[in-house]
């Protein structure tokens, strides 16, 4: 057979792509699988979990704030444009709740925690750890993938409630301090336009983040091609990779979500 | 007693490259077997699929009845507990220390108190030789060590199939020497089958009762170590001397314009890169330490290489006769009291096939 080398045409990387995808797909099951198996690796489990949250809370608090402020200042002259500058508390509380908090505590979670677990795991792979593991009898996936994605869900469920207050608290102090809004207003209007499905809706998200940030960068991890410098290959493409995930499974969450729950007092 | 690896068609490739094709050997129960090879020929490819960790394209690997290749992942994990694999740079956890690595299979798979747990780990460690590196991590200790660790970790669980992936790369002539010893003594002790791939002609030499080679793509031989080590292939007899004038180049395969230069430059008498002499024939094999019972396998393998004997080629089946001569000459030695214990591998067994070994 002769095929031009080094340039591969547009249907083999399409069929690439599907692949990795696809195998992808198959290790989400795995794990999800995985989770309801036992042994649970305890020990795993809350090395991990310590180790995510060390490396996730500052950051996620330092970005928590302007991003709040951003959003309550962007929002505040828009209302005070139409004329319902009393309503902003309950436009900023909603935006910082369903969109910027899961998104900021997913981000964080991927690059911080994300990177260094494919690091980790590719690392291991090409020093044929992961293999002598496997040829021992037990399973990488159930000793060391499902506790990382566990780690991961879990930070980024609880992580997403810390943002969320600071993010709110950011842009109360904004909008009373900066923009001269009245504190009343700001906070009577929370429960004016927002409704605890909101809140839900929120966590979900992180928790589905986590799980996706967890999963690509075990997979990346567990697939470097080439050596030590395929390590740093998969570590980048795993964030990447999150991220876009993220902003395409956020997209058809809230979709979803605006068709079945109805807007309060709609 | 060990359990036998019956190999059937295994074909692996790459993408498009080939690695080896339609391989079939049988690892008979609870012998040493040696797998040769120049390097690059898929020698450590052909062990990962053996347990499961490469899928070949085609063929079959079964033991105990099931196809290793095509069986459920439940029923691989089950499988690989009968293995010890001992990979070629020890492949040890870094994040634990010798002695929690060697601990690990215990820990995972059995239900042993700490205290005992520790107990077994610390008498394999002692076993190769690393009773005081307990605590070092992997990447405090030598290449050497690690390897032996390796080791260690892969006897733990008592296996029936031992696979060595190069035991002896990183190692001096004599900790390899020691190495192989442990490895005779270990069949003795544990009857597990075990293979070694490699391309150590000592080790090649004197440790297998069966020896295969692979090359350009396929496997050259597979049998008896007699089969092999008195064969008259080419490039059976370039790669037991390490010559460079024969079918094995620098990169895989030679053209022949390259052989025919170099068959000028040993005409004009430019050395080969090689002693000189002729290595090949066969040397005694080795035999478990003095005190420890005698290898089982010795004794089904005579039955089995006897029930084959017309099959083999003529020089192989003289020597194979002449080493069951010496070898029940020691055994009649071995049953004097004076030499209760004694029975090196050295003494008779030297003897009577002399003109066997330089024919």
């Amino acid at each position: 057979m002769t095929t031009v080398s080094g340039k591969a045409s547009p249907v083999a990387l399409g069929r690439g792509a599907l692949r990795e995808f696809g195998t992808l797909f198959a290790l989400g099951l795995d794990v999800l699988i995985g989770m309801f198996r036992r042994p649970f690796q305890v020990r795993e489990f809350i090395q991990q979990f310590w180790f995510v949250a060390s490396v996730a809370i500052v950051p996620a608090a330092l970005i928590a704030i302007p991003f709040g402020a951003v959003i309550t200042l962007q929002l505040g002259s828009l209302t005070a444009q139409i004329g319902a500058s009393s309503f902003n508390g309950a436009a900023s509380v909603l935006a910082v709740i369903q969109q910027a908090s899961p998104i900021v505590t997913a981000l964080v979670v991927s690059g911080a925690a994300g990177s260094a677990i494919c690091a980790d795991l590719g690392a291991r792979t090409i020093r044929e750890e992961i293999d002598a593991m496997e040829v021992l009898g037990v399973s990488p996936i159930q000793r060391l993938v499902v506790p990382r994605v566990q780690a991961t869900m879990l930070v980024a469920a609880l992580l997403n409630g810390m943002v969320s207050v600071v993010g709110v608290c950011g842009g109360y102090f904004f909008n009373v301090i900066v923009q001269g809004g009245t504190p009343g207003a700001f906070l009577a209007s929370f429960s004016a336009l927002a409704q605890l499905p909101d809140l839900w809706v929120g966590e979900i998200k992180a928790v589905i983040f986590g799980f996706l940030a967890g999963l690509v960068a075990s997979y990346r991890g567990l697939n470097p091609r080439g050596g030590p410098k395929g390590v740093g290959d998969v570590v980048n493409q795993s964030v990447v990779i999150t991220f876009l995930l993220l902003f395409f499974v956020n997209f058809v969450i809230s979709v979803v979500y605006l068709q079945i729950v109805p807007p309060k007092g709609a | 007693m060990g359990v036998e690896v019956a190999v059937q068609g295994l074909s692996k490739s790459f993408g498009r490259t080939p690695i080896w094709r339609d391989v079939s050997l049988t690892l008979p129960a609870g012998e040493v077997s040696v797998l040769l090879g120049p390097s690059g020929t898929g020698k450590s490819v052909f062990l990962k699929c053996l347990i499961g960790l490469l899928k070949p394209e085609r063929g079959s690997v079964v033991i105990d009845g099931t196809d290793l290749v095509h069986c459920r992942e439940s029923t691989l994990y089950r499988l690989r507990r009968l293995f010890g694999v001992l990979f070629q740079d020890g492949a040890l956890f870094g994040s634990m220390s010798v002695l929690d690595n060697v601990c690990f299979p215990l820990r995972e798979h059995t239900r042993e108190s700490e205290s005992e747990v520790r107990r077994i780990a610390r008498e394999k460690l002692e076993l190769v030789g690393l009773g005081g590196a307990e605590d070092k991590l992997p990447g405090e200790i030598s290449g050497g060590m690690r390897k032996r660790a390796g080791l260690a970790r892969a006897l733990v669980l008592e296996p029936e199939i031992i696979l060595c992936d190069e035991p002896d790369s990183g190692l001096d002539p004599v900790r390899t020497a020691y190495l192989s010893q442990l490895l005779i003594d270990l069949n003795a002790q544990l009857d597990a089958t075990i293979l070694i791939v490699t391309h150590n002609i000592t080790v090649a030499r004197t440790v297998p009762d069966n020896l295969g080679m692979l090359f350009r793509r396929e496997l050259v031989m597979f049998g008896p170590r007699e089969v092999l080590l008195t064969s008259d292939e080419p490039v059976v007899a370039q790669f037991l001397n390490g010559r460079r004038f024969g079918p094995i180049g620098m990169s895989e395969e030679k053209d022949t314009a390259t052989m025919a230069a170099e068959r000028e430059q040993a005409r004009a008498g430019h050395n080969d890169g090689a002693s000189g002499e002729d290595v090949r024939g066969v040397a005694p094999q080795l035999e478990p330490t003095p005190g420890l019972p005698p290898r089982d396998a010795v004794r089904r393998r005579r039955e089995r290489v006897m029930r084959m004997l017309p099959t083999l080629p003529d020089a192989a089946r003289r020597s194979v006769l002449a080493s069951f001569d010496t070898a029940s000459a020691t055994r009649t030695a071995e049953t004097a009291p004076a030499h209760g214990v004694a029975g090196p591998a050295g003494g008779p067994n030297l003897g009577s096939p002399g003109e066997e070994r330089w024919r």
